[in-house]
């Protein structure tokens, strides 16, 4: 199956008023020793088979729907109202292509409006963009645009950033004449001390994340008074679902906000692909990456809304501009957009309040197993990491909890080899009681 | 009829959507989460009921051209149509319920997708490895670019100059700029190619590698490619390809045996998937044998029947992206080539070309197109004649969504003046071009005729051509409850006509 | 087109006027202003910085350009105009007076003779627009 509409009968006709006696004339400029006469790509199929075939893929994995999954490590799986997919499967929004003519794009431009309105409002920040990749991504240019706004070369990161966001990180300023410095942990959380003593007038910008990768709170707001003590720059990766409770980075001082977004509406799908959170002060809104639609009038006075500060991108702006980004993860951030209008603020407070109160639940039944213990004394949101006595194994244990039907918590050995025999643990609101019944009932056969 | 904001249809107290009972004994929050870390004030997010909200967005979305309700000619976008089909596959619960920690044995059905990928994309383009983690092309060109450096790096010879053409997508040098090389812009000769000897006079010891878009941005072959990549490679330096426009290319000639070193491809555009108002996309990267130890880790590998990922890699340049990339991206991409197979890739590219030079020659008489030969799958016209009568290829876009038609790029490439960048795709029939013509040719006559009607377009869009220059002087990026009182009168009084509009005659 | 007789020029399209004070007054000529059309925004050098002829100081942008503004010579700059960072219009509406763009406190005085005079400058605003 092919989707081209032009009859053979056409595509001769067409070759005929082209002037060409084959297509092989029009591909002539390709230099004949590069021609290929066939790819080494397996026939096409009907429909129905490319169903079969991927069915039997998918068949070989193994759903979170069926399973009760304790993962979280950067990746949510939270509710997807109906409404969100019923509304964003539809043509006019999933096969339009960036809004470059603005009269013929209203609706996408509106609904970006709106989204950068909901993302401000949920983290407290002046302005937000159209989005970025994910939230990894979204690090990496934040510390891009703290190093070209204060002109300093070092970057603070916690260690308990995701160690995902600190890789990425990492690939986008190698080369680059920047210093990256780590900043330890203490009893599960940012030392403020170490990161006192980092923090110098030669520093870009500070980089946390709340709840950090242990699931603990951090002291965001003492952290940011001491990046600002030097004129650094604090940057925030917050859990958008948290913040229906817990304070925003706008108001523990962040100059910039970023997060991963997917959880707000979008499937899962094993990782990707995400959305890239970007919010800042209004102080530093024309050296935002990305693209920002803004509210203006046309020529009969009428509201709309365009594409603008457009001198930043790289599209007129070339080698100077303040990021190479082009296609941004547009379809997510409708889906964003609606999911916040359907759970509005009390849902998300309600949300918010459900993974907070289940996951203390099964931190509170979990803990009261003699051999698992809470890794470190802080509080936390709907993640936490637990800590098995010996003999017990983190990798044996989960491989039981397998044969259950259970998915266990992220091993962090790989991670933080220095935290021994450590787990960490995610429950959302997708997780009934019975699951945890089940989960306990399964580690106390697994001593 | 003009949508309000969501915002302004929020009712204090109004809810779309329950969520579960929480099963658990209640708790107090202050037990949990001390009182300095919990939020004062809760986000201003609006009150609608679920039918608000369905309204709402379907009636957004019906300000939209897209490709499921207009002819899209948006050159070097490649907005074919995106078969249903691969949303369906995207949306398998055994798909889209993945998580991407799950132990591997949970994940094997996936990974044999993406390595299958893998492999079927080094068939399509000749490259000996691929990664598929970089979430879009311009991302792609930042993994490609990151390796090149690493390159270099590890043979110790430091290189800071990346040549581009001046034909190339703004892309091309805001990542070499953010990947810490000097921009070196190429004068394309006087056949829209590059120019060997303004190469050579440009490839001194510190060029570290040549970013091609292959075919360029005027739709032509790079037809000197072998001798360009034989000039860098002589010097050590790398050829890059930007393969955003490899829908002209497949089963016709494969870039990696061309000398290629580095590819991206743009899977939104060549395979299909759905454009969404602007991403997700994915830009795999590919490259050749000697640069395939520099790949982004994680790494799929086979190891007899069983997949697995590998995080190991001495000489990787690291991650790009949290995870994997984006997977819903990749499985809409692996369900179209397998669709489409061999025969259908081949007969796409096919296609696509009869149907660019099928709609240039109806256009050619009217609009000139600089740099004439034969073109791959787009093209560019000039309607640079039009402006004796005041008329600009921003009217003459403006005028084709009257017509019913989106508008193709505008001026662009920046080599030519008063650029129309036209791909129409495969997936657009002979009626639709020979409209589309028509529409154009008929514009042409209204410019000549009744140029205010051309500079005054659109007319029949929800809202006319907007105040630009506002938006940017006073930019307003978010609503704010106070704006709703400033907007209602502007609205109702009209208003002055905006300054930088006053001026057209 | 409008190229005051008391001003000196740069090829990309500075114009400069030496205060009494010494110090030295940049903006962008007529022509430019009108290439540019409508500018939006101004971003200005912070005060007390040092820079080079030919460096670029400031940029003026319109809604879908961006131009950079060299130093015509070096110095440091004592003060900016803070209205038209305000009211980028005025590079528009007073290229030569309201809208200037910044001040130089010169380092030298023998980078002038690289300058063009407005003879030489309007000679080649033709040239360019033939």
């Amino acid at each position: 199956m092919d989707y081209i509409p032009n009859t053979d009968v056409q595509l001769q006709e067409m070759l005929h008023a082209i002037g060409a006696d084959s297509f092989e004339e029009l591909v002539s400029p390709v230099p004949s020793e590069f021609h290929v006469r066939s790819l080494d790509v397996p026939a096409g199929l009907a429909e129905a088979e490319v169903v079969e075939l991927c069915e039997g893929l998918a068949a070989r994995n193994g759903s979170l729907r069926k399973m009760t999954s304790f993962l979280g490590a950067g990746a949510y799986d939270h509710v997807i109202p109906t409404a969100v997919d019923a509304l964003a499967s539809r043509g006019e929004w999933l096969t339009p292509y960036t809004p470059y003519q603005a009269e013929a794009s209203q609706g996408t431009l509106q609904t970006i409006y709106e989204f950068q309105t909901m993302v401000c409002e949920l983290f407290q920040m002046d302005v937000a963009n159209a989005s970025l990749y994910d939230g990894a991504s979204a690090v990496a240019e934040a510390a891009l645009l703290a190093l070209r706004v204060t002109e300093r070369p070092r970057v603070l990161v916690s260690e308990a950033l995701h160690p995902h966001a600190r890789q990425t990180l990492a690939t986008y300023l190698s080369g680059a004449k920047t210093i990256l410095q780590e900043i330890p942990t203490v009893n599960g959380v940012t030392d403020l001390e170490a990161l006192g003593k980092a923090v110098r007038d030669d520093v870009a910008c500070v980089i946390m994340q709340q709840p950090n990768v242990f699931g603990c709170l951090e002291p965001m707001a003492q952290a940011g008074e001491l990046a600002h003590r030097f004129g650094s720059l604090f940057v925030a990766s917050a859990y958008p679902i948290s913040v229906g409770l817990l304070r925003p980075p706008g108001a523990y001082g962040a100059d910039i906000a970023v997060a991963e977004g997917r959880c707000l509406g979008s499937p899962i799908t094993y990782g990707g692909p995400g959305l890239g959170l970007f919010a800042a002060t209004s102080a530093l809104v024309r050296r935002l990456p990305g693209r920002l639609a803004g509210c203006t009038v046309d020529r009969t006075g009428r509201r709309g809304y365009t594409l603008t500060l457009q001198t930043r991108e790289q599209h007129i702006r070339r080698e100077k501009a303040t990021s190479n980004i082009c296609t941004n993860e547009g379809w997510l951030a409708l889906r964003a957009a609606i999911f916040l209008s359907l759970l509005g603020p009390q849902g998300m407070k309600e949300l918010a309040t459900l993974n907070l109160e289940k996951a203390h639940d099964a931190h509170k039944r979990l803990c009261e197993i003699p051999w698992i213990k809470p890794a470190f004394d802080q509080p936390f949101f709907n993640e936490f990491t637990l800590q098995y006595d010996p003999p017990a194994d983190v990798d044996r244990v989960n491989r039981r909890l397998a044969k259950a039907g259970i998915v266990g918590g992220w091993p962090l050995a790989d991670w933080y080899p220095t935290v021994p025999q450590a787990s960490l643990w995610c429950v959302t609101e997708l997780i009934g009681r019975d699951g945890i019944d089940r989960l306990l009932h399964a580690l106390n056969g697994s001593a | 009829m003009a949508e309000p904001l969501i915002f302004e249809r929020s009712v204090s107290g109004r809810r779309g959507y329950r969520l579960p009972s929480s099963g658990v004994p209640a708790m107090s929050q202050a037990e949990a989460i001390p009182d300095d870390q919990l939020r004062a004030e809760p986000p201003r997010l609006p009150e609608v009921a679920e039918i608000d909200a369905i309204r709402h967005y379907t009636r957004l979305s019906q300000l939209n051209f897209s490709v499921d309700t207009h002819f899209y000619p948006l050159g070097s976008c490649t907005m074919k149509y995106n078969p249903k089909l691969n949303d369906r596959i995207a949306a398998l619960p055994n798909f889209a319920s993945l998580h991407p920690l799950q132990p591997t044995s949970q994940v094997q059905g996936i990974l044999q997708l993406l390595y299958e990928l893998e492999q079927l994309l080094s068939a399509i383009t000749g490259m000996a490895a691929f990664t598929l983690q970089p979430a879009a092309g311009a991302q792609g060109e930042l993994t490609g670019l990151k390796i090149i450096a690493a390159y270099h790096r590890r043979k110790r010879s430091i290189r800071s100059t990346m040549l581009i053409p001046d034909s190339a997508h703004g892309t091309n040098p805001a990542s070499a700029a953010i990947s810490g090389f000097t921009v070196e812009k190429l004068r394309s000769g006087p056949d829209g190619l590059v120019d060997l000897n303004e190469l050579k006079s440009k490839l001194t010891p510190d060029v570290a590698a040549l970013m091609l878009t292959n075919p360029n941005t005027l739709g032509l072959f790079e037809r000197d490619i072998k001798a360009i990549a034989a000039l860098l490679h002589e010097r050590d330096a790398l050829l890059y390809m930007d393969g955003a426009n490899m829908n002209a290319l497949l089963g016709i000639a494969r870039p990696g045996e061309m000398g290629v070193d580095i590819l991206q491809l743009n899977l939104h555009k060549t395979f299909s998937t759905p454009h969404g108002g602007g991403g997700p996309g994915a830009g795999p990267v590919g490259v050749g044998k000697k640069l395939e130890a520099f790949l982004p880790v994680p790494r799929i590998r086979k190891m007899g029947k069983r997949f697995a990922w590998d995080e190991r890699g001495r000489s990787t340049i690291g991650r790009v992206h949290g995870f994997y990339g984006n997977v819903g991206v990749l499985i809409r991409a692996y369900a179209y080539i397998r669709t489409l197979g061999c025969e259908g890739l081949m007969r796409a590219s096919e296609a696509a070309i009869i149907n660019a030079n099928y709609l240039k020659a109806k256009l050619e008489p009217t609009f000139p197109v600089p740099f004439d030969d034969h073109c791959l799958h787009e093209f560019v016209v000039t309607v640079k004649a039009l402006k004796a009568h005041g008329v600009t290829a921003m009217d003459v876009a403006k005028r084709l969504l009257d017509y019913g038609f989106y508008a193709p790029t505008v001026y662009f490439p920046l080599i030519v003046e008063e650029a129309l960048m036209i791909e129409p795709t495969e997936t657009e029939s002979k009626e639709t071009l020979d409209r589309f013509a028509e529409a154009l040719l008929s514009i042409a006559q209204e410019a000549t005729t009744n140029p205010e009607l051309v500079r005054g377009a659109p007319h029949r869009m929800a809202v006319s051509r907007l105040d630009e220059v506002r938006a940017a002087r006073e930019p307003n990026l978010r609503w704010v409850p106070e704006q709703r009182q400033s907007v209602v009168s502007a609205t109702t009084h009209g208003g002055p006509p905006p300054p930088n509009l006053a001026d057209s005659p | 087109m409008d190229v005051p007789s008391d001003l000196l020029y740069t090829k990309t399209h500075e114009w400069l006027r030496r205060e009494a004070s010494g110090e030295v007054v940049v903006g962008i000529t007529a022509h430019a202003q009108e290439e540019l059309r409508d500018v939006v925004f101004v971003e200005l050098p912070t005060v007390g910085k040092a820079i080079k002829q030919g460096d670029p100081a400031a940029v003026v942008e319109s809604v879908k350009a961006a131009f950079d503004i060299y130093a015509p010579v070096s110095g440091t700059v004592p003060r900016v105009n803070e209205a038209v960072a305000k009211s980028p219009q005025l590079v528009n509406q007073d290229c030569y007076g309201q809208g200037w763009l910044f001040a130089i406190a010169p380092s030298s005085s023998e980078e002038f003779s690289r300058l063009l005079s407005p003879e030489e400058y309007a000679r080649q605003i033709q040239a360019s627009t033939h």
